[in-house]
């Protein structure tokens, strides 16, 4: 069983310069939530399941904290904010990771 | 009431800011700074102004203080000149990009090397393009005039970009002048008070100043920018009415002397329009059709205001006190002969380059381009399109 997110996440059209607060002000706290990183990405991890082992050193390696682990089992990656660096894969012991092109 | 004071011009500008009374002023307090900071430091000494006055160890500290404290909410004022200003180039380029309204007044200097502090305009041209509303003073008046319009001008709603005001370095700074004071009550209800769209110390709506733009966001904000820029001309002229009304006079955003039948011009920025005006009045009363062009306004390019101001003309002499090193000639001849491309009445046009390092400029060296001018107008021609006024060979 391969694990893949579900749905990709959609690029939401972004706002013009006629409706940004002026200057690059951010005018509220806690807003990087909404700016979502996945759309820096080229390629995508894909978790091989019958590979995995579950010693969750891609939760760990992952500057992203992308991995979502549920009950101490890797459970998906989150997509939203993946930006495809591919370290889960370099570091993942069982080559269980695969980057795919987007 | 006004009363008229005999005043340097560096205590011109300080008494300007001690009637604004700003919040906030950091400032690098060692050459090339003029007395300006050394003034006004005594009068927050003396507790003549609420200002909180940050000595700073560099001039790049000085105008990062002004950003925070901007970004605070804070009215803020500093001064510089020469390599102060150049040191000071990457957080200029920060004010305006956070849209951040310092005010500050720089008193032009010589950029080394060689070294040399004396007046030209190397140091503020310099700067033409780090987002900053450029305003040129002939005299010491002038300088305390356009330093409470830049309070406003940089403040406004639809403006919030920093002003730089420039005074000639030694020849306007360190002479004394009569200068017209207004009243203390008057320039602070002229100036009125900050309204800060966003400010850092409201700590009940956090907000952030200076975040990472990518390629997803830098390039709307850079528009908002330049839109912020070219707009910010309407609020200039509104705030220069506004202010002639209150100090009864005038301020033009190009002004112009005896130009209604002026057949031959000069166009020149600061003191030297002082030089230029005695020179228009003695060839007036030989019948020579001069007239001198003096723009107020450099940032922004008030360009529809040039192109005015030469019509009728047969030749004009764009004077340049920098160099732009373009191997074509100064930045105001560049920008004023670029501006005049789609007029269909534009004089035969030349530029001189003068006075760099504080080389004296005379009667005669102005009476020198008056002579080719008539000579241009007479022939149809120009026979060298850059100058260098008064250089040895
Ligand atoms: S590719 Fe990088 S960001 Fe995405 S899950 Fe792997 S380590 Fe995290
Ligand atoms: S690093 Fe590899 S083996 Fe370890 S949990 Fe992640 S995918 Fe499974």
């Amino acid at each position: 069983m391969k694990i893949e997110a579900k749905e990709k996440p959609k690029v939401k059209e972004k706002p013009g310069y006629k409706s940004i607060p002026i200057g690059g002000v951010i005018p509220k706290a806690g807003s990087s939530r909404e700016y979502k990183t996945g759309d820096w990405r080229v390629r995508y991890p894909v978790i091989d399941k019958e590979k995995c082992i579950n010693c969750l050193f891609c939760y760990i390696y992952c500057p992203e904290k992308c991995v979502v682990v549920k009950d101490g089992k890797v459970e998906r990656v989150d997509l939203d904010y993946c930006k495809g660096c591919g370290i889960c894969a370099t570091e993942c012991p069982k080559d269980a990771i695969e980057m795919k092109l987007e | 009431m006004s009363k008229k004071l005999g005043l340097l011009g560096t205590s011109a500008i300080a008494t300007a800011m001690r009637q604004i009374n700003p919040d906030v002023v950091a400032a690098y307090p060692i050459t090339p700074q003029t007395a300006i900071v050394e003034e006004f430091s005594q009068y927050v000494f003396d507790g003549d102004v609420d200002t909180e006055f940050l000595t700073v160890e560099s001039e790049h500290s000085a105008m990062s203080a002004c950003i925070g404290a901007a970004a605070a909410g804070a009215r803020v004022m500093t001064a510089t000149s020469s390599a102060g200003l150049a040191l000071m180039w990457e957080m200029l380029g920060i004010a305006s990009g956070l849209r951040l309204p310092v005010v500050m007044t720089n008193v032009n200097r010589a950029l080394s090397g060689p070294i040399n502090i004396h007046c030209d305009h190397s140091d503020s041209m310099g700067a033409r393009d780090t987002g900053w509303i450029q305003i040129f003073s002939e005299n010491a008046q002038e300088g305390y005039d356009n330093l409470i319009q830049a309070v406003r001008i940089s403040e406004h709603e639809d403006v919030r970009l920093p002003v730089m005001i420039m005074i000639d370095g030694f020849i306007t700074s360190h002479n004394i002048e009569v200068v017209e004071v207004l009243d203390d009550s008057d320039v602070k209800d002229f100036v009125k008070t900050n309204k800060a769209p966003f400010s850092l110390l409201d700590v009940k709506n956090p907000i952030t100043f200076g975040p990472i733009q990518l390629f997803d966001f830098y390039f709307e904000t850079k528009k908002q920018q330049s839109d912020a820029m070219r707009g910010s001309l309407r609020i200039i002229r509104e705030v220069s009415r506004e202010y002639e009304k209150l100090s009864g006079r005038k301020q033009p955003i190009v002004d112009m002397f005896m130009m209604d039948d002026a057949e031959i011009a000069i166009m020149v920025l600061s003191s030297t329009a002082g030089t230029t005006r005695s020179v228009v009045r003695e060839l007036r009363k030989d019948g020579i059709k001069a007239g001198l062009i003096k723009p107020r306004i450099f940032r922004p390019f008030p360009v529809e205001d040039i192109v005015k101001s030469v019509k009728g003309l047969k030749a004009l002499a764009v004077m340049d006190r920098s160099d732009s090193f373009n191997g074509f000639g100064g930045p105001l001849f560049t920008e004023v002969r670029s501006s005049l491309y789609e007029s269909s009445n534009k004089p035969l046009i030349m530029n001189y380059i003068f006075g760099l390092g504080g080389r004296d400029v005379t009667v005669e060296n102005i009476k020198e381009v008056f002579d080719t001018l008539q000579e241009v107008a007479r022939t149809g021609k120009v026979e060298n399109l850059i100058n260098y006024l008064g250089v040895r060979e």
